[in-house]
């Protein structure tokens, strides 16, 4: 690890470009940061917490919970089952599959949201059935469920692929002579073996799922109280010239992103704590 | 060390938590209230949050039903493009005529002849295009033929997937006409407008946030109403309104949208709430709110708020929507065509 290197003296060189780049994220990370709070409690801590009250609010805030309670449970699944496929086996298509994975980071969020448009949308393909059932997918909460599951898939997989090659298919092989089912082995093993990775991923996923804007505003039909996320609902208070709330629904996303940080700040301490101490 | 169990139990309760949310969401409509959805251009948010309590309470008292409106608010091009795609409205209640004949040409929600079916175009409301200019007036822009003036920033929303933005054009489109005579010439001024435009919002209230909020460019575009309104919500020591020369008559049209309605079993309530807007009660909201009322008596109770304009029509000056669309803003047409000159 790091830790055993030397310290070395600090040249000006150096000092310099620590400076730089504290001065830049000062300017460009915490200083916009901080404005959001400054901007929310402008009017003081009443109004504040009256906007956050908001009938409107508060169902976004719900819809917001609802969304990422479906999505990252999804992406657990998926992201456990494809990993382990991918780290503990050989099989045909596999670089396929990675690739894949990947897909979504890769293409814009907007593209994500049109897809389902064009899949679902009264043009689209299926469209004219689900009208025939009276099913609603896209303008209604499945539309945004669906579309913030495809942009947060690789979150939980991206992260666990790399670790479980990593630990290669050794303690299963063992477990598995020693007489274990599959089953077994998999919760016994590998899942122990994972858990900060999975954790981490989790995070990450959840974290992306409360904020997605672009896919789900195409989806969403931006109906007051009913599919309006967090970060739709802040873009619909600023225009209405509700600044106090936009941003007190907004300092709660930064919340939201400020305590994923320390608990993946400390996650990842723990995680290298674990690691090493499991090396030694 | 956080052990195993703690682990399962904590994605165990997680996969429940998500299940109570679901089933949560599935129980919100009960049997006692009628939910109507209103989709509707950008500026006419603060309209219909003062209209649809009155018209839930009226309703209430007349059938003992409980409404619930929905609104969803947007680019009037956008909305209609929602609405075709699926967005699932009883009403709507749009920027222009056009964008509701392109939800009856691509769906079966409704026939092509609903512009007759309510009094004024089904217009209960109309409004005009007016300047918003920064304390002072200090570009003094006094008519359009200011804001082809080098280094005049205006700012106006996109034609294509804004109403307002379209009679934006229009108006424009109208003055230079009478002012020069040909189209060769308005479209010539038209470019020269466009090229003063540093940015395209998608709706009307985009556009208003971005002159009032972001500061930027020296005149908006903007709706009447929309115009009284960032007046008075951000102040009238900020803002001053210029009423150009002339001007286009602005007939934000409403409908119900029959074959939705009908599938929800809500006919009668859409179309008693669309009749609503033209009571005496929902008029003076409508005046209040800056738009100009229809109804005569309310008409005259506003008659000072608002500016005399000389006003052109759609039909009148362009033959109607239809072409003024065709010619205008569909792929390839005029608009296009000035804004590939503009780069």
């Amino acid at each position: 690890m790091i830790a055993g290197s030397p310290p070395r003296r600090k040249t000006p060189a150096a000092i310099c470009l620590i400076g730089l780049a504290l001065g830049f994220l000062c300017i460009f990370l915490l200083l916009p940061l901080l404005t959001v709070f400054v901007e929310a409690l402008s009017k003081g801590l009443g109004p504040f917490l009256e906007a956050l009250a908001e009938p409107d609010a508060l169902s976004a805030i719900r819809l917001t919970l609802l969304v990422a309670a479906i999505a990252v449970p999804l992406n657990v699944a998926f992201g456990l089952a494809a990993s382990w496929a991918i780290a503990k086996f050989d099989f045909p298509g596999r670089s396929v599959l990675v690739t894949f994975i990947d897909l979504p980071f890769s293409v814009s969020p907007v593209v994500a949201g049109l897809v389902y448009i064009l899949l679902f949308g009264m043009n689209g393909l299926l469209g004219p059935v689900l009208r025939e059932y009276d099913i609603q997918i896209i303008f209604a909460v499945p539309g945004i469920v669906l579309a913030t599951v495809f942009v947060t898939f690789p979150f939980v997989a991206r992260e666990l692929i790399p670790l479980m090659q990593e630990q290669g298919r050794d303690d299963e092989e063992a477990a598995l002579s020693l007489g274990a089912t599959g089953f077994q082995t998999f919760c016994k093993v590998t899942l122990p073996n994972i858990r900060w990775g999975l954790l981490y991923g989790v995070l990450l996923c959840n974290a992306r799922a409360m904020g997605e804007f672009g896919a789900v505003s195409v989806v969403s039909g931006h109906l007051r109280g009913l599919t309006n996320t967090m970060p739709l609902h802040v873009e619909i208070l600023y225009n209405e010239y509700n600044f106090v709330a936009a941003f007190a629904v907004a300092s709660l996303l930064a919340l939201l992103a400020l305590v994923t940080l320390v608990v993946k700040t400390a996650l990842e301490w723990r995680f290298s704590y674990v690691r090493q101490g499991a090396g030694s | 060390m956080v052990s195993l169990r703690t682990f399962a139990f904590a994605s165990v309760a997680a996969l429940g938590l998500s299940l109570a949310a679901c089933s949560g969401a599935s129980s919100q409509t009960d049997g006692g209230t009628v939910e109507l959805l209103n989709v509707s251009y950008d500026p006419t948010r603060e309209l219909y949050e003062e209209i649809n309590p009155l018209f839930a309470a009226k309703w209430k008292e007349e059938t003992g039903q409980n409404v619930k409106i929905n609104m969803s608010h947007g680019g009037a091009g956008k909305q209609a493009r929602a609405v075709i795609d699926g967005l699932d409205a009883d009403v709507v209640t749009l920027a222009l005529a056009y964008d509701i004949d392109e939800i009856a040409a691509q769906t079966d929600a409704l026939s092509k002849d609903w512009q007759s079916r309510l009094p004024n175009n089904s217009s209960p409301y109309t409004s005009t295009i007016v300047f918003l200019v920064r304390e002072g007036n200090p570009k003094d822009i006094r008519d359009w033929d200011d804001l082809v003036k080098p280094g005049v920033q205006v700012i106006t929303p996109n034609p294509k997937t804004s109403g307002g933005a379209r009679w934006n054009f229009l108006a424009a489109w109208a003055f230079a006409k009478q002012r020069y005579g040909r189209d060769a010439q308005a479209q010539e001024f038209v470019t020269r407008l466009f090229r003063n435009v540093p940015v395209l919002d998608s709706g009307a209230r985009g556009s208003t946030t971005t002159f009032s909020e972001r500061g930027i460019g020296d005149v908006l575009l903007a709706w009447e109403n929309e115009a009284f309104l960032a007046q008075k919500e951000l102040g009238e020591d900020k803002f001053d309104i210029v009423v150009p020369s002339i001007s286009i008559l602005a007939e934000p049209p409403v409908t119900v949208l029959d074959g939705n309605a009908a599938r929800h079993g809500t006919t009668e309530l859409a179309k008693a709430y669309l009749e609503f807007l033209y009571t005496p009660e929902a008029q003076d909201v409508i005046g209040r709110n800056f738009y100009r009322p229809t109804a005569e008596a309310v008409k005259a109770k506003y008659a000072r708020q608002f500016p005399q304009v000389n006003l052109v029509t759609i039909d009148g000056e362009f033959g109607g929507w239809q072409a003024a669309q065709q010619r205008f803003f569909n792929d390839g047409g005029v608009f296009d065509r000035i804004f590939e000159q503009r780069r």
